[in-house]
This record gives C-alpha cells, structure tokens and sequence, in this order.
C-alpha cells in the first residue's frame, strides 16, 4: 500500500520561506498572488493491506517523527 | 562536577564544548555516541551545536530519537542537567524535553555573527555567577533559531521565569518571538540556548563574556 503525506505549517506559524516565494513569484510579474505556504511531501510504502490498519501506522509516524504537531498538520493520502 | 558530551553525526562543536568544559571546570568529560544506549553516571549532559542528519526532515528531529535519547529522558525526569546549544537546542525541543520549536530565521539567512545575550534568569545552574539583567556579548551561528511557541507555552514560559536568556539591544538575529535566545524546562535542570557560549572563554575568542556561564557550573555538582 502506497501512501502519500502531506506536511504544512499550522495557520498562524510565519512561514518565511512562503513569504519569499510570494516576493519572487511577484517579481516574475505573477500579480495578485498571496497566501503561499510552502509545506512537505512525503511518499512511503507499507506491506500492511488494511487501509485503516496503515492509516493508523501512519498518524503514528506523523505524530512520533514525520510532523512536529507544535508547527506542522499532516494530511494523510491512501492509494 | 562530571560531564558528558554527546555527539551525533554531523555535530561540530563537540570539541569546542569540550574544551570549555574542561579548562573552567577542571575535569574532562566524558564523548559519548548517540548509538549508545546509556549515558554515563554524570552530572551534566551537553548536547554540543552542528548540524546533525544534515539537518534532513528538520532540524534535530532525527537526533531526537537517536537510541541514546531514551537514556536521556530518563535522566533528564530524575534531575540530571542537561545543555543544549544552538542544533542541541532544537534536538531537545524535537524530543519534547524543552517546549516550542526553531524555525528558519525571519530574514531567511544563515546568520554568523555576534549578538547581545542578556541574562533574564540568573537563579539556573549555568547563570547563578551573573548577575539578572548582565549583557553578554556572544557570537550566534545557526539557520533555524527562530523561536516559536503556543501562545498558551509562551505565556507559561514570560510568567514562569524560564526565559533564560533574550536578545538585547536589537541584536535578534533570527526573528525569535520575544527576543527569546534560551529557556528552560519546569523543573529548571534542562536548559536550551541558540547562541554559542563555548566559543566566547577567552582571549583569543575575542573576549570571555561567557566564562561565567562554565563557572556556574562548578557549583552544580
């Protein structure tokens, strides 16, 4: 079972590298961009078949290593 | 007073720590890998700066559950000191031993340069020689060393007296919230701090501003 994470900061963390993005994309000449938050990804395969089995291994990952859950949500993708 | 310092791959101020420790303290300690599953009998436990893993996932995030942090909380709930400076900072918030968290700094650069330290708390193991309030000239050198924490943490953290050190005069480098460059855990035997005292002793370091910090040190055994 493949699964795919999603690690982005929590509403209200600053996230200067967002910001950055934001300043370079508005130098490209891309107006009326706002809002970027750049995040992780992250892909992994499991040899659990149980989808609710894996995605229970998974938020543990998440809690335990992947995410830091003072910053950062995740988002868990089954495929 | 009996010390160890703990090296994961990729620290670089091991010897640095060491050298420190061992000239104000007057004893050696004790290098001890993080593959190992024990920390010696000892006083103090210093996880020196660097950038272990590479930095990879985040800073210190991998470190943080190395085999040796296993230990290191155990001693750590039965009172043993513990130091963390700059990446052993984020290594001992990464493994919930101090709370909050370092992001990348405000400015988005890595900043090497020297900054103004003042002493908020001077009842700690490594300030009790300083006076409260005393300004330490002491040079940074990090990427991620700006401090975050829930609006809830950093209220505890004001009221508490565990705001241990804080930039002065402007000089934060980093975009900390509050000025904040260490704190300290409840029981006040963990202590976690961005800048590098180690690398300002003695002469030759440009000053000894941070002698006292070691001095302090003395009288924890």
């Amino acid at each position: 079972m493949k699964a795919k994470i999603r690690i982005t900061l929590k509403k209200g963390v600053l996230d200067p590298q967002g910001k950055a993005i934001e300043g370079a994309l508005g130098s490209l000449g891309f107006i009326g961009v706002e809002n970027v938050r750049q995040g992780k990804y992250i892909e992994l395969e499991m040899a659990e078949t149980d989808a609710e089995k894996a995605r229970v291994q998974i938020r543990s990952m998440c809690e335990k290593l992947l995410a830091n859950t003072i910053i950062e949500n995740y988002d868990i993708e089954l495929a | 007073m009996k010390s160890a310092v703990v090296v994961f791959p990729g620290i670089n101020r091991d010897r640095d720590i060491i050298h420190a420790l061992t000239t104000i303290t007057g004893m050696k300690p004790v290098t001890v890998w993080h593959g190992e599953q024990t920390l010696p009998d000892v006083d103090l436990v210093v996880i020196p700066g660097g950038f272990s893993y590479g930095d990879y996932l985040r800073c210190g995030a991998i470190a943080a559950r190395s085999p040796i942090m296993a230990d290191m909380l155990a001693k750590a709930a039965k009172g043993v000191l513990i130091l963390g400076i700059c990446n052993g900072f984020q290594i001992l918030t990464e493994a919930g031993l101090l709370p909050g968290a370092l992001m990348r700094n405000s400015e988005l650069k890595f900043v090497c340069r020297q900054v103004k330290l003042k002493v908020e708390n001077n009842r700690t193991f490594f300030t009790r020689r300083l006076a409260a309030g005393a300004i330490l000239r002491c040079p940074v050198a990090h990427g991620e060393g700006n401090y975050v924490a829930a609006h809830d943490t950093l209220r505890r953290l004001e009221d508490e007296g565990r705001i241990v050190f804080r930039y002065a005069e402007n000089s934060n480098p980093n975009g900390a919230v509050n000025d904040i460059a260490g704190i300290m855990n409840e029981a006040g035997n963990v202590i976690g701090m961005m800048p590098h005292p180690e690398n300002m002793i003695e002469p030759l370091h440009g000053a000894a501003d941070c002698r006292p910090l070691f001095e302090s040190l003395k009288e924890a055994a």
